[in-house]
């Protein structure tokens, strides 16, 4: 049976496994080799590898730990940061991985996503939109590109990216990350509406009944960090994910 | 040789070469359609656009090889996505001539039916296996898939499908035809499911 995915999304910085809270602070919580290993024996649906040192101080994706990572997975794998030209997608798609993230790059420059997807098709290229509620409580788009106010709205630029080619969305809420209060369902209902490319809900899981508002209000998969690496009262950092019967079970009938 | 991985220059050719070294199959890369004669049997992968791919196989030479493999030799091929999706006549996504081995042609997932579809059909989904087949031994039950696509094949010869998959509506996710065979989803990405069908693959002229 078809079902939803749930998609562990994994921080890196120097090489090393971190996680942070509303993209400050990040913590080293282990090796992402050893995370891999772990995730290939629980038989994850996906995984998502965001390198924010990579993509801060805008430096080339380290080619040899995506190469590792890649030759260690058997399910699929996506990669962002540091991603800023074709060249370099297609060189982290040969090597194994299924799908390209962009985030900023793609702001600074949306061509990028249709350059991509004419090359690799759709189905290689994801956007990751990072959401932070503003002063006055509406959801703005997080970045350090220039953008214009109407360029802000997440629901306008899922649909620009839609329209230049990428073939899913992931939507991160910046003021949840870490935080395990739930997802911004509200923001997830408002996005899913207005595209026909698959949606993947970030940002504050704390389990399974996430999961489910949030595939309830649309999403085809749930993405979280903090709930499959920490554990308990004491925050433990244990890498763990959900059964598959689990799964199924949670999303029947969704 | 026994295994080859053909090179279209598009494909993701690492995650296919690591799970056939994996599983202890002797696999190697061929980027010159010259060498593809070397192998007991070849494998097609393939992401990208239709007419991209197509593009590649006129560029560097590949149709003629393919053709004596396939239709002289006939040793077997696996087209694996996009792979498979090359084997057909055409698709919708282009316009050029694919390789024509099999009477198909590649669809495009309707986002504006009855039931709305996001499109790519992106996940895990079952393969239901409908005509028996080497390809799904020991996989009859309970598998999964991992599946990435927008086009899907439609076969004029229904006899050769072998397994289906559901969405929206049922579409054919594996196909053979004697030695040429095809599937929709990633075996390579799809943990102990793609292994066992990678190794009933390798099995069936081993």
């Amino acid at each position: 049976m078809r079902r939803q995915r749930v998609i562990p999304a994994l921080l890196l910085s120097a090489g090393g496994l971190v996680k942070t809270r509303e993209f400050k602070q990040p913590i080293y919580v282990g090796d992402p080799v050893n995370a891999i290993r772990i995730f290939n024996d629980k038989e994850v649906d996906e995984l998502v590898f965001l390198d924010i040192s990579a993509s801060k101080e805008g430096l080339e994706p380290n080619y040899d730990l995506i190469e590792e990572f890649a030759s260690e997975a058997f399910f699929p794998l996506s990669y962002g940061g540091g991603i800023s030209s074709l060249e370099q997608a297609k060189r982290i798609l040969r090597i194994g991985i299924e799908k390209v993230v962009l985030g900023n790059t793609a702001l600074d420059n949306p061509r990028l996503v249709q350059e991509i997807a004419n090359f690799a098709g759709s189905s290689s290229v994801s956007v990751c939109i990072d959401v932070k509620k503003n002063f006055f409580g509406n959801d703005v788009v997080h970045s350090h590109a220039s953008l214009k106010n109407f360029e802000k709205n997440p629901v306008y630029l899922a649909e620009v990216f839609q329209n230049l080619g990428a073939g899913e969305i992931i939507l991160q809420s910046v003021d949840r990350d870490g935080r395990r209060t739930g997802y911004d369902l509200s923001l997830i209902s408002k996005v899913v509406q207005k595209v026909d490319i698959p949606l993947v809900a970030l940002g504050g899981a704390n389990g399974l009944s996430d999961f489910y508002t949030a595939v309830r209000a649309g999403a085809s998969a749930v993405s979280a960090g903090s709930y499959f690496i920490f554990f308990g009262k004491h925050q433990a950092v244990l890498i763990t994910y959900p059964d598959q019967e689990e799964i199924t079970e949670l999303f029947r009938g969704l | 040789m026994k295994t080859a991985i053909i090179d279209l220059g598009i494909g993701n050719i690492g995650s296919m070469y690591n799970i056939l070294k994996h599983i202890g199959e002797e696999a190697v890369v061929v980027c010159q359609p010259h060498e593809l004669l070397k192998a007991e049997r070849a494998i097609l992968p393939g992401v990208g656009s239709f007419d991209a791919g197509v593009q590649q196989i006129e560029q560097f030479g590949w149709r003629k090889a393919l053709t004596e493999f396939v239709n002289v030799k006939k040793r077997p091929i696996l087209g694996v996505c996009l792979g498979m999706q090359l084997l057909c006549n055409k698709s919708e996504e282009g316009t050029m001539s694919g390789l024509g081995f099999v009477d198909g042609v590649c669809k495009r997932f309707d986002s504006n039916g009855k039931i709305q579809l996001k499109v790519p059909h992106m996940g895990w989904n079952e393969a239901n296996v409908v005509n028996p087949s080497r390809l799904f031994e020991s996989l009859e039950m309970n598998n999964r898939f991992y599946f990435t696509h927008s086009y899907y094949v439609e076969l004029q010869e229904k006899e050769c499908v072998i397994a289906s998959s559901k969405y929206g509506s049922e579409f054919t996710c594996a196909f053979q035809k004697n030695n040429i065979l095809g599937v929709q989803f990633h075996p390579e990405k799809s943990h102990r499911y793609g292994k066992v069908l990678l190794k009933n693959f390798i099995n069936i002229n081993a």
